[in-house]
């Protein structure tokens, strides 16, 4: 294992250290590992979310105007426990209650869980949001249900928005089951990830395969296909995406990297992604091409499509002021 | 009763099970089950009052408590809930086998598990129910907790070819079969090292 790290226990808490020396808006509570905004709105709705580390920016990386108002980054791919879950929403509790944005992932659902119930007994009022986007799992009786995977960012960014105007915790909650309710995700792997503590790569894959439906953990897809190029994986990617939300309308769509592959493939992705929905007789009205939700250094990209319609278009263009989403303002 | 010998004798095992238990993570889920429970059992001897002295059921509801804190992902709540429960019980003057009765049923609960879906309760439903039909059969405690650990390893073992439908691994469909569970086979060894101190 190659990394730039100081130890493979420390990497969170050194992370941490730097985001709270390179972004003086947010407030980092080392020893709990609780990010906020440095300063708080009294009155609006508070958004905390949170989850595993290892998929920077997500979730600290969103903190600030117009997204979360804090975080819980827990140890890597492992979700936060409840004491951070509590303090962040009492942070966030400016009077008007706070909204939980949850992926779905049987560790984060029930850290919450105890965390929502402990604050409401303290008289804070929590609406929980579950974010679960990835169509490469089938959501059934069989499985813990669909994955919370890029589609995270959009609820975080709109809702986050939306609380902005003054809007009551209700509505600010609506807005972001609605946005969950029209994205859909699916991922490609080129190589696994290196989890720190393990040290080595969580699967092996070989030079000429690649993983399709992936997660954001390491966790291998769903079956492994031949390399292909990036117009194939693009049109596999959106294969599933199409069978499962047809694409229609206005569309904001995340080309999102995984951590490892460089933009310059991301780009070429999005081409053939936009290629895609042109064919569908869609349109892209809105886009975003990066690393946004990670899975170390693992490479590969994963596709997020929302179905827009104008009040979601004017709230994803609200200015955003975060260390990993920033603009108009 | 011995909680706290219990909760040394889990370290120690977690402890040296730990790359074995991230082994079976890495192959169905995320990698990292022997790290997480390596790092609540180490804080459970680091800061509890694990003496001889203590009440053995407030000594495990406080150590499901600290797991809670402390671990996070979905094996801290559950087996955090299975020591607070089993704590419970026993303060209020339970006998051992109502006691792992209780824990089970708060990890089927909590989980929404049942026997089948390549998860802890694989190993767990089964050691509370040998150790149940075991006391039923009047047979001493300690016979019964070696029929208990014993039906636990075999549950664990008997993950093997099923196919995940809760958790992490039920996310791969039928490529989580052939793996052995890492849940159940931290379950196993647990309910082995009370099987060994009480």
């Amino acid at each position: 294992m190659k990394k730039l790290i100081n130890a493979p226990d420390a990497v969170v808490r050194d992370a941490l250290r730097g985001l709270a020396l390179a972004h003086p808006g947010l407030a980092v509570d080392l020893e709990n590992q609780v990010v906020t905004r440095a300063a708080l709105t009294p009155g609006k709705v508070g958004l905390v979310s949170g989850g595993g580390s290892g998929h920077e920016p997500l979730h600290a990386g969103f903190v600030g105007y117009g997204m979360l108002d804090a975080a819980c980054p827990g140890e890597i791919f492992t979700s936060p426990v409840p004491d951070q879950l509590i303090e962040a929403t009492k942070a966030a509790d400016q009077g008007a209650g706070v909204l939980h944005i949850v992926k779905n992932y049987t560790g984060d659902v029930l850290n919450f869980e105890m965390a929502a119930e402990l604050c409401a007994e303290e008289g804070i009022e929590v609406a929980s949001v579950l974010v679960d986007d990835d169509v490469a799992v089938e959501d059934s009786l069989y499985t813990a249900g669909r994955r919370g995977t890029g589609a995270t960012l959009f609820v975080e960014k709109i809702a986050g928005a939306l609380a902005e105007t003054g809007a009551p915790l209700a509505k600010v909650a609506a807005v972001a089951e609605l946005v969950g309710a029209r994205s859909r995700s699916f991922g490609v792997a080129l190589t696994s990830c290196t989890v720190p503590a393990a040290g080595k790569p969580t699967f092996d894959l070989p030079e000429d395969q690649v993983e399709v439906g992936i997660g954001i953990h390491g966790e291998p897809g769903r079956r492994r296909v031949p390399l292909a190029s990036a117009r194939e994986l693009a049109e596999v990617a959106m294969d599933a995406v199409h069978g499962d939300l047809p694409l229609e309308g206005e569309l904001l769509v995340l080309v999102n990297g995984m951590g490892g592959t460089p933009l310059i493939e991301l780009y070429g992705v999005f081409a053939e992604v936009a290629a895609y929905v042109k064919g569908k007789g869609a349109t892209i009205t809105r886009s975003l091409v990066g690393n946004y939700v990670t899975s170390l250094d693992m490479q590969g990209f994963s596709v997020t499509v929302c179905r827009l319609d104008d009040d979601l278009t004017r709230l994803w263009d609200a200015p955003v002021s975060t260390p990993g989403l920033r603009w108009g303002r | 009763m011995a909680a706290g010998a219990w909760l040394k004798e889990c370290a120690r095992v977690v402890a040296a099970e730990r790359e074995r238990l991230t082994g079976l993570d890495a192959a169905i889920g995320d990698a990292d089950h022997g790290a997480n429970l390596d790092r609540g059992f180490q804080a459970i001897v680091a800061e509890l009052d694990l003496g001889d002295e203590a009440e053995p059921g407030a000594q495990l509801v406080a150590a499901g408590s600290l797991l809670i804190r402390r671990v996070g992902g979905a094996s801290g709540p559950l087996y955090g809930s299975a020591l607070r429960s089993m704590g419970k019980a026993l303060s209020q003057g339970a006998d051992l086998s109502t006691a792992l009765e209780q824990a089970v049923e708060a990890v089927e609960k909590l989980g929404k598990a049942v026997e089948g879906d390549k998860t802890m309760v694989d190993a767990l439903r089964p050691a509370a129910n040998a150790m149940a039909l075991a006391v039923q059969e009047g047979i001493g405690v300690r016979e019964a907790l070696d029929r208990a650990a014993r039906a636990a390893e075999e549950g664990a073992a008997a993950t093997t070819p099923m196919r995940a439908r809760k958790g992490r691994a039920s996310y791969l469909g039928e490529r989580s079969e052939g793996h052995r569970d890492p849940g159940a086979t931290s379950a196993a060894l647990l309910i082995r090292a009370l099987a060994a101190t009480w």
